[in-house]
């Protein structure tokens, strides 16, 4: 994070203080995205009007001696597969073009509450499906690093906001590695939670025993102080985990000597060198901070991908099911309802939203249920329990985020597998249920951020955020050198 | 694992998905799901007879609620989003047809 830049708590005590006015720092916000977003394009929707309004109802509540909460100020940008009430929801896909959720999110409520203001509404890939959001009915996000690069995805938009200056933090959310990716390609901290950790309740489901929401921001801290705020139990989210969560902001207060930090010596090849060596300056950087390093050994890991590439697209056909131009959204009209639903999906969903459709659908089918789907959850089984035994020897597992830096447009071509070979380090987590995220550290072939993805069991977050931050000290006291 | 898969499969399962596709797509997505299909090939070499399958990372089981009334989403605003609407209702063409 550059010297000059404020963090979260930063601007959220100036506004609580009085010392600071929302309405500045919302302003500054706009001016950054009109310079810069017509060539970035992270966002679906800028909802300038509405940040403007609620600054000034944030300010007028210090000025009446009201604390508006810990994010007070504080900008946020909005991956669009959140619902907003009253304000467009599109998943990128032209079969949400125009629709107005009837309700917030459970996160866009805490969020609110909390004193943060929405700035927009972020690009992705459709329905969080791709690794660059070159997947979007709208038109890519360029990744402000480098516009001829992708900003990776699926919350391309969300990381690219941050990046940018667009926001000073953003919300993705993570099914097989769509917040850390990002994190990793924009050169800003991306974190996908244990699974249950945040609440999913008005996340439009891609995956639902997958899916998770975590923050994009510009340093450790933030994204603790985010998680701190958003985590927690929803009886509105089934799938919410019924207990509070420690302090993240505490946590990182402390170092890491004494930590056990793993090296995952089966993990499988494929980072280009420059990502590799990046990897193993971290590995140095947490040894002369106090923790020892350790070997360990996740043999399934290396099925991760495919495992995913079945259980991911199985649960998608089903939960993507309900876009059959009945309820919302686009509808092609036809004579039958049978004939509208084959029409209305043909004309509203993309080439890899269908992909995966039809993939998962076959999957699920009579007679290969058992051949694929079955099976690809005896291996979910093997990846997590692999994972377990890792977690008795090390505290976290240090591995890349990704495989390379940001490439350029059109660089996967039309081999779906090639793209999916961006998530091979971070989908295995999420068949586990683990935590995990990316942190930036230095950068790689042509000047590019690289990101360094750390790992914990469930619920680990606060040994996870330690390690982050002393690898995030460790680049301020390389630059500062 | 099963035969390798032909566009037959891939009509049927368009079918299944409701999702209409042209003879063009078919093609392609039988060439693009075999291919992807083909990399599960080292998945079937696994010995996995004694593994319980994972359907979900965290145990939680029959999650109940109180039984108390709370609001609800508002008819008029739901059916305002509704492609089409009428007398309270979501309206639709006449159900079934092929398919």
């Amino acid at each position: 994070m550059a010297a000059d830049q404020l963090t979260a708590a930063q601007v959220a005590d100036g506004v609580r203080a009085g010392t600071r006015k929302a309405a500045d720092v919302v302003e500054r916000h706009l001016a950054v995205i009109a310079e810069r977003e017509p060539e970035i394009h992270a966002f679906n929707l800028v909802l300038a009007e509405q940040a403007r309004e609620r600054a000034a109802a944030i300010d007028a509540a210090v000025a009446a001696g009201n604390d508006p909460g810990p994010l007070a100020g504080v900008t946020v940008a909005l991956k669009d597969n959140m619902c907003t009430r009253g304000v467009p929801t599109t998943c990128s896909s032209k079969i949400l073009d125009g629709w107005k959720p009837p309700y917030n999110a459970t996160v866009v409520d805490t969020l609110r509450d909390a004193g943060a203001i929405v700035v927009g509404k972020t690009n992705l890939d459709e329905f969080a499906m791709g690794s660059s959001t070159e997947n979007s009915a709208f038109g890519p996000t360029r990744n402000p690093h480098d516009t001829s690069r992708v900003p990776g995805g699926s919350s391309g938009g969300s990381a690219a906001a941050v990046a940018a200056g667009f926001a000073q933090v953003s919300l993705g959310s993570d099914t097989g590695g769509s917040i850390r990716q990002p994190a990793a390609l924009c050169g800003v901290v991306g974190v996908k939670p244990t699974y249950g950790y945040v609440s999913r309740y008005g996340l439009v489901a891609f995956a639902s025993s997958l899916d998770q929401i975590g923050p994009f921001t510009s340093s450790v801290a933030d994204a603790a102080l985010m998680l701190d705020v958003i985590g927690g139990h929803d009886p509105l989210d089934s799938t919410s985990i019924p207990q509070p969560h420690p302090s993240l902001t505490d946590a990182i207060q402390q170092d890491v000597s004494g930590l056990r930090v793993g090296r995952i010596t089966d993990l499988p090849e494929g980072a280009d060198p420059d990502v590799q060596e990046r990897l193993e300056a971290a590995f140095d950087a947490l040894r002369a901070a106090g923790a020892s390093i350790v070997d360990v050994q996740v043999p399934a890991f290396t099925f991760g991908l495919t495992a995913y590439y079945l259980i991911a697209p199985a649960e998608a056909s089903s939960n993507l099911a309900r876009y059959d131009g009945v309820r919302y959204g686009l509808r092609t009209e036809a004579a039958d309802t049978n004939a509208m639903y084959g029409a209305t999906r043909a004309a509203g969903f993309g080439d890899e939203v269908k992909r995966r459709i039809m993939l998962g659908t076959y999957a699920l089918s009579a007679g290969y249920y058992d051949a694929y789907y079955g099976k690809a959850l005896k291996v979910r089984r093997l990846i997590h329990d692999d994972f377990e035994r890792a977690y008795q020897q090390a505290d976290v597992l240090l591995t890349p985020t990704s495989p390379t830096v940001a490439f350029k447009f059109g660089d996967k071509g039309d081999n779906p597998f090639a793209m999916y070979l961006c998530d091979t380090y971070t989908i295995p987590t999420n068949l586990a249920g683990h935590p995990g995220m990316s942190v930036p550290f230095g950068t790689g072939a042509h000047g590019l951020p690289v990101g360094v993805q750390v790992l914990a069991g469930t619920l680990q977050e606060p040994v996870m955020f330690r390690v982050a931050a002393a690898l995030e000290r460790s680049m301020e006291a390389e630059a500062t050198a | 694992m099963p035969e390798r898969i032909t566009t037959a499969d891939v009509a049927k399962v368009a079918r299944l998905a409701r999702l209409d596709v042209t003879p063009e797509e078919i093609d392609r997505m039988t060439s693009q799901l075999d291919g992807m299909l083909g990399h599960f090939a080292d998945v079937d070499a696994l010995d996995l007879s004694d593994v319980v399958p994972m359907t979900q990372p965290f145990p939680l089981v029959n999650v109940l609620r109180a039984d108390v009334v709370r609001p609800c989403l508002d008819r008029e605003e739901v059916l305002a989003a509704a492609p089409a609407a009428e007398a309270g209702c979501f309206r639709v063409p006449p159900i079934g047809g092929e398919g």
